[in-house]
């Protein structure tokens, strides 16, 4: 049995039938057709598919869509300030390089928004614990955390 | 994903009939995040699952001076985690909290949903176990509550009857004169399963150890207490002869078996490493 869920997706209100069993993740990829999120290993384990709901940070695999039910997701689309106009996360991932296939980074952008606004400007170890539970199996993490500081520092910077 | 049907209850009695009316192959939904993974790896077959997560005061967590910490059964992980006086009065529960999963699964998580799975490498268990937590359960005609320790029978298997409900748990109060740890040791640091859990709550009068409970998880079908090595605790000093005796006890008293994680002769060691380094940790609360 399908059911109706209304939900804010990247500040835009958005309807949607959906089986009761559907992943959030499966819902935003295949009836939303945001597939910035990725799907890795769909249990939980590899962070791929990490967006924030209600401004924290889940695995949308692991959430099913019904539950979305009148609450805020946002994915990978979202982070861009405007149009041609890079996060400057996106922006220092980039240039430091720290993406190589790719699969992992959106899940990695949105758990490293999550932390820097929490956290302007987080440890060496503070940013491996946040991006514990997000798996990247080409770069070695160096370039990543490399960007991330870099991107806290100027959002540091930019502030008022 | 495998096919279930989603039911959303709205309150306790709706819940527990709908358990109970829709037959077997039917579970709780809270959190998910190990349902979830169950249903689509093919470990458990599920016909439907009940949301409780819209059932009004189940998300309360309340603290008091004789009763002690109480939080509901919809309360994260994540969320305890966070609490300041989780890290100050409950450092082993903390420690067992941020030790689970990750980030992302610690906001969906949930203490009694880690409880009711029983798994004997849960986290959350040793710690609470070693605090004489108890556990309130909710049926159609009374509300029950059970000390942790006696809510489990086996791997998976817990003393909930067909139609009750864990609605929260309450871990009774922290005291000046009470030291806490727990240990968790596995193969990484981090989105790992316990290969051995020890949780130590111990208090201490005039340097003398008046009550100690140690708690034991992955190395038994259900999380273990040690029963004789608090014995040889209680009424010491916890002078550094003691404590290693009652450690190489606990490693006696444990039943681990062998799998993919460890061996049983590797836990049983590392029962001995962890049981003695986590009362020395719990003593630094003195120092």
């Amino acid at each position: 049995m399908k059911r109706m869920v209304e939900f804010i997706v990247n500040g835009e209100a958005r309807e949607m039938a959906v089986d009761g069993c559907r992943s959030l993740l499966d819902a935003l990829r295949d009836d939303v057709g945001l597939t910035g999120t990725k799907k890795g290993c769909d249990v939980g384990d590899c962070g791929a598919c990490t967006v924030l709901v209600d401004g924290e940070p889940v695995n949308a695999c692991l959430m099913l869509a019904v539950e979305a039910e009148g609450r805020s997701v946002e994915t990978v689309e979202g982070l861009q300030p405007g149009v041609d106009r890079l996060h400057p996360l996106q922006d220092a991932f980039m240039r430091h390089g720290a993406s190589q296939c790719g699969f992992c980074t959106p899940g990695i952008l949105m758990m490293a928004k999550k932390l820097l606004d929490d956290n302007p400007s987080p440890t060496d170890e503070e940013i491996r614990f946040g991006l514990s539970g997000n798996i990247c199996r080409c770069t070695g993490y160096t370039k990543i955390f490399d960007a991330i500081k870099s991107a806290a520092r100027e959002m540091e910077a930019a502030r008022p | 994903m495998r096919r279930f049907d989603y039911y959303r209850a709205e309150t306790l009695e709706h819940a527990s009939r709908l358990l109970t009316e829709l037959g077997d192959d039917t579970f709780l939904f809270n959190g998910g995040t190990d349902l979830l993974v169950e249903i689509r790896e093919r470990l458990r077959r599920v016909r439907n699952v009940v949301d409780i997560k819209q059932i009004p005061g189940l998300s309360d967590i309340t603290y008091d001076e004789t009763r002690g910490l109480t939080f509901g059964a919809l309360v994260t992980v994540g969320r305890l985690e966070n609490l300041s006086l989780v890290r100050q009065q409950y450092p082993n529960l903390r420690a067992a909290l941020a030790s689970l999963g990750s980030i992302q699964v610690r906001n969906r998580a949930t203490v009694v949903g880690n409880i009711c799975r029983a798994s004997p490498s849960a986290d959350t268990i040793p710690p609470l176990v070693a605090d004489g937590a108890f556990v309130h359960i909710y049926s159609r005609t009374d509300m029950r509550v059970v000390p942790i320790a006696e809510f489990f029978t086996g791997p998976g298997k817990t003393v909930l009857a067909k139609g009750e409900i864990v609605t929260g748990i309450t871990v009774p109060p922290a005291a000046d004169n009470i030291g806490k740890a727990y240990l968790k040791h596995g193969r990484r640091k981090a989105m790992e399963l316990s290969t051995v859990g020890v949780a130590v709550s111990l208090a201490m009068d005039e340097g003398v150890c008046s009550d100690v409970r140690i708690a034991l998880g992955a190395v038994g079908a259900t999380v273990l207490r040690a029963p004789q090595a608090e014995a040889m605790l209680r009424g010491s000093r916890l002078d550094a002869a003691t404590v290693r005796k009652a450690a190489d006890k606990a490693m006696e008293e444990c039943t681990p078996i062998s799998n993919v994680r460890a061996s049983a002769d590797y836990r049983r060691d590392m029962v001995g490493v962890l049981t003695g380094r986590a009362i020395r940790q719990a003593l630094e609360t003195f120092a």
